[in-house]
C-alpha cells in the first residue's frame, strides 16, 4: 500500500468564522477560504484528516485522540459571547493507536487518550468542523508539547508518516494556528479589526509568500526567528511549521496557495493550502540533523536503576572489543562487535568487512528504532532510517581504512522481513550504494543477533 | 450594612493530582494516594478555616486564560464536567457549583471603572477550568460556599512581569474595595504553583512517590526564597522579585494570581502560615494562608 499526504492546510483557530462570519467582511472571507479548502478535499480521495493543534498543549509527551466520538460543547475562553458550538468528531482510533506507537518506537514520550468529556481544543473544533462537516471522514487530533523541541516535532511527524505509508491512507494534514498571533487586549467592535500592528502584517505578508511560493521548509527553518518576531509567548512556539513541513519531507517545492490573508480579533488568519505536486523550483537545504529516532532529554524522573533499563541498545547480545590483528581494521566510530571478530580485514588490496548492521557506537542505539522490544513484541521501525546508518557505518569503517564507499565492488544484504522491507531498503540503497555499482545479493534471513532489520557483508578495494 | 472584608487569603496550589489522591466522589479516576505532604498541608488548612465565619470563595485560576481582559464567571449555576485536558487521566470531575454573580459582577464594575478591561461571562454552556475547581475543592470540599471565578489575563504574554503586576495589583484593589462594599466576608484563593518545571514523563502509576523530587536545585532555591518572604510578611519584596522568580523559576505566579492576592490584602506585612509544601510532577507547590481576619481594622 502507498499511502500518502496529498494536502496540508495552514488555518486559523478562533472561532469566528463558524460562529458570526457575517459580522465582519474578513472573517466571512476566511470562513469562505475554509469552504474552498472543505471543497478541495471532498474532491480528492482523502480519506483522514490529521491534526496538529497549537491550542491542545500537553506536557506528558505528545497526546492523540483516540475517542471513537468525542461529543461535548465548546465555548471558547475569550470569545465566550459568540456563542457555542457542540461537537460530535468522528475519529480514526487505529490511526491514532498506531501512530502512538510509531511515536514510542521512535523514542518518543506519547499517549492516546479516550475519555468522556474530553474538552477537544477550540482550533480543533473549529478546523474540523468547517473541514470535514457530518464527519465526511474519520481525523486524528494530536496536541502540542510545550517543551517540545524541533527534533522531536520532526520525529513526531516521521512516526505520523510511517503509520500513513504502513495503512496505505491518503492523508490531508493540518497545522491549526494563527500567523502573528498577538490579540487586541481590549473587547472591539468587529468593523474595528485589522492586524494588531504593521510590523505582524508584515511578517505574515512575508511567510505567505514564502508558503504560496511552496517554500515549506524554509519557513521550517525561520520558525525561531518569525516566534520572536510576532508571536506573543503563549504557552507553545511557532512548532506547527516544523510538524508540517516534516510531514512532507522538509521539501522546499510544494506547489503552495493562500486561500485567505485576514485579521481575528488582531491576530494573523490565513488558510493556505500546499499540495505535493513540484511547482519545480526551490530545493531544499536541511540546516540540522535530519533526526529519525529521538533520544533527547527524556530521563528527568529516572533513578540510576532505571537509566540502566533504559540504556539504548534494545537488549541484545554481549559486546565485544573488536579483535585485534595485523590486517584488522578497527575504529570506534563503528559499533562494537557482537562477538570475537574485528570490524575488517585488510588483504593485499582488498578489505573484507565483518557483516554490518545499523546500531550507533557509542550508545548502541538503532536508528528507526528496534524491530522489537524486550519481551520480543513486535516494533514498528523504519527501513530506511536502519538501511542509512547501516551504510553510514560502512563509510566510516572503510575510512578508517583509508578507502570509502566508492570502491566497495560487492555486497550481500541481509533482511528479516523482505515483504515488509525490501522496496525501503533498495530506495536507500539507489540514494548511496546503488549510485556507485557494486554487485549485489539480497537475502531473507530468520533474524539478526541485535533488534535489527538489515545488515550488510562487504568487499572493497583499498 | 457593615463593611466587607477578606478574612484570609491563601496561596492554593491546583494540580489535579492532589483531587485525584483524594478520591472525591465527584472524580472518576481512582488514585492509591500519593502527594501526602501537600494533601496534609491543605487539611491544616481547612482546620485553620474551620471556625472561621466566611460567605464566599473568590478563586483566580491560571488555567482559565484570556488574552483580552479579566473575565468573571456571570453564570448563577454551573454544573457539568471538568476534565484536564493535561492530565485527562487524572482529572475528570464532576462539579455543581454556585457562582455569586452579584460580586463577581461589582468586582468587575469596579475594576472597569478604574479603567481595566473587563468582561463578564454569561455563556450557560462555559465549562469552569479544572484550576478553580482543584483550589476550591482543597479548601472546602463541601461546595458549599459560592464561589467568584477569575480568569488570568496573560497580560504577561503581551507585556512584561512588570507591566502584569501593575494590572494585577489594580485588580486586587478593585476586588478589595467591591468586597468591602459587598457587605460579605470573603476567602481569596491565589491557584497557583510556585516554581513550574514539569517532568515531561509520567511514572506508572502517577502516584508512585519514590519517583517525586523537585526538577531541580535551583528551583527548589527559588521556592525556598518565596516561601521564607511569605513567612516573614514581605509581601512588597516578593513583587518585587516576582520579575526574576517567574523567569527564574517558570514560576507559574507570572498567571498574576499570587500577585492580585497581595494587593487584595493590601501587600501586608504579617507573616502568612505555611500548611504545606511538596513538588507534584516536579513543580514546587506550597499551601500558605494569611489569616487576615485576626488582623483587626488596619
Ligand atoms: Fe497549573
Amino acid at each position: 500500500m502507498s499511502g500518502e499526504i496529498i494536502k496540508s492546510l495552514i488555518v486559523p483557530p478562533h472561532p469566528h468564522p463558524v460562529l458570526c462570519p457575517e459580522k465582519n467582511e474578513g472573517w466571512q472571507k476566511i470562513r469562505d477560504a475554509y469552504d474552498e479548502a472543505r471543497r478541495q478535499i471532498e474532491e480528492s480521495d482523502a480519506d483522514l484528516i490529521i491534526i496538529y493543534s497549537t491550542l491542545w498543549p500537553s506536557v506528558i509527551g505528545h497526546q492523540i485522540q483516540a475517542d471513537p466520538n468525542p461529543e461535548w460543547v465548546m465555548v471558547d475562553a475569550d470569545f465566550h459571547d459568540l456563542g457555542s458550538i457542540h461537537y460530535s468528531l468522528k475519529i480514526d482510533t487505529d490511526f491514532a493507536h498506531a501512530w502512538n506507537k510509531a511515536n514510542i518506537s521512535r523514542g518518543l514520550e506519547s499517549r492516546t487518550v479516550a475519555y468522556d468529556g474530553f474538552p477537544v481544543d477550540v482550533g480543533s473544533v473549529v478546523a474540523l468542523e468547517l473541514l470535514n462537516p457530518n464527519n465526511r471522514i474519520p481525523a486524528v487530533i494530536c496536541s502540542t508539547n510545550v517543551y517540545s523541541n524541533r527534533a522531536e516535532t520532526t520525529v513526531l511527524a516521521k512516526s505520523c508518516l510511517d503509520v500513513i505509508k504502513a495503512q496505505g491512507k491518503k492523508a490531508v494534514a493540518v497545522s491549526v494556528m494563527s500567523l502573528s498571533n498577538r490579540m487586541f487586549t481590549e473587547p472591539i467592535e468587529p468593523h474595528e479589526d485589522r492586524i494588531h500592528s504593521l510590523k505582524d502584517d508584515e511578517w505574515n505578508q512575508k511567510i505567505l509568500e514564502f508558503l504560496s511560493e511552496g517554500r515549506l521548509e524554509d519557513i521550517g527553518q525561520l520558525s525561531r526567528t518569525i516566534h520572536d518576531q510576532i508571536r506573543v509567548k503563549k504557552v507553545v512556539a511557532f512548532k506547527p511549521m516544523w510538524w508540517l513541513s516534516a510531514m512532507n519531507e522538509n521539501r522546499n517545492d510544494l506547489t503552495g496557495k493562500v486561500l485567505a490573508y485576514e485579521a481575528i480579533h488582531g491576530a494573523g488568519a490565513a488558510v493556505v493550502v500546499l499540495d505535493p505536486q513540484s511547482n519545480g523550483t526551490g530545493d531544499k537545504e536541511y540546516d540540522e540533523d535530519d533526526v529519525d529516532f529521538y533520544g533527547g532529554d527524556r530521563n528527568v524522573l529516572d533513578s540510576s536503576e532505571d537509566e540502566i533499563e533504559s540504556t539504548p541498545l534494545n537488549s541484545g547480545p554481549a559486546l565485544y572489543d573488536p579483535v585485534e590483528g595485523k590486517t584488522a581494521v578497527n575504529t570506534d566510530k563503528a559499533p562494537k562487535p557482537v562477538g570475537a571478530y574485528p570490524h575488517a580485514r585488510k588483504e593485499g588490496d582488498l578489505i573484507y568487512l565483518s557483516g554490518v548492521g545499523p546500531r550507533q557506537p557509542g550508545d548502541n542505539s538503532i536508528p528507526g528504532g528496534p524491530i522489537k522490544d524486550k519481551a520480543g513484541n513486535p516494533l514498528n521501525y523504519d527501513i530506511k532510517a536502519q538501511t542509512r546508518a547501516v551504510v553510514d557505518n560502512i563509510a566510516r569503517i572503510l575510512e578508517e581504512a583509508g578507502s570509502s564507499l566508492d570502491n566497495v565492488i560487492d555486497v550481500t544484504s541481509f533482511l528479516v522481513d523482505m515483504d515488509r522491507d525490501f522496496s525501503g531498503y533498495n530506495e536507500v540503497w539507489a540514494e548511496t550504494l546503488g549510485k556507485v555499482g557494486p554487485t549485489r545479493t539480497t537475502l531473507a534471513i530468520r533474524a539478526l543477533p541485535t533488534p535489527i532489520a538489515v545488515e550488510m557483508k562487504v568487499i572493497v578495494k583499498v | 450594612m457593615a463593611k466587607g472584608s477578606i478574612v484570609a487569603g491563601c496561596l492554593a496550589p491546583h494540580p489535579p493530582h492532589l483531587v485525584y489522591a483524594d478520591n472525591p466522589e465527584q472524580n472518576e479516576p481512582v488514585s492509591e494516594g500519593g502527594w501526602e505532604q501537600l494533601r496534609w498541608g491543605y487539611e491544616r488548612l481547612r482546620e485553620s478555616l474551620k471556625d472561621v465565619d466566611y460567605d464566599v470563595i473568590v478563586v483566580l485560576s491560571p488555567h482559565w486564560q484570556t488574552y483580552v481582559g479579566t473575565h468573571f464567571i456571570g453564570v448563577e449555576k454551573c454544573s457539568s464536567k471538568s476534565v484536564d485536558p493535561v492530565f485527562p487521566n487524572l482529572f475528570r470531575f464532576n462539579y455543581d457549583l454556585t457562582i455569586d454573580v452579584e460580586l463577581a459582577r461589582a468586582i468587575h464594575d469596579q475594576a472597569k471603572s478604574e479603567g481595566m478591561s473587563v468582561k463578564m461571562m454569561e455563556n450557560p454552556d462555559f465549562r469552569v477550568d479544572y484550576g478553580t475547581i482543584v483550589s476550591c475543592h482543597m479548601v472546602r470540599p463541601e461546595w458549599d460556599k459560592p464561589i467568584v471565578s477569575i480568569s488570568s489575563n496573560r497580560s504577561l504574554s503581551y507585556y512584561s512581569v512588570e507591566v502584569m503586576q501593575e494590572m494585577m495589583m489594580e485588580l486586587g484593589r478593585s476586588t478589595a474595595k467591591a468586597i468591602e462594599e459587598s457587605g460579605k466576608k470573603c476567602v481569596l484563593l491565589a491557584s497557583n504553583s510556585l516554581s513550574h518545571r514539569h517532568f515531561v514523563t509520567e511514572t506508572n502509576p502517577p502516584e508512585d512517590m519514590s519517583k517525586e523530587h523537585i526538577t531541580s536545585h535551583a528551583m527548589h532555591l527559588g521556592d525556598m526564597r518565596m516561601i521564607d518572604l511569605m513567612r516573614s510578611g514581605k509581601s512588597q519584596q516578593i513583587i518585587n522579585e516576582m520579575p526574576e522568580f517567574c523567569d527564574q523559576a517558570i514560576a507559574e505566579s507570572d498567571g498574576g494570581a499570587l500577585t492580585w492576592l497581595l494587593s487584595a490584602m493590601g501587600v501586608p506585612s504579617q507573616p502568612a502560615t505555611l500548611h504545606g509544601y511538596g513538588t507534584i510532577i516536579g513543580t514546587g507547590n506550597a499551601i500558605m494562608e494569611w489569616p487576615c481576619h485576626t488582623w483587626g481594622e488596619q
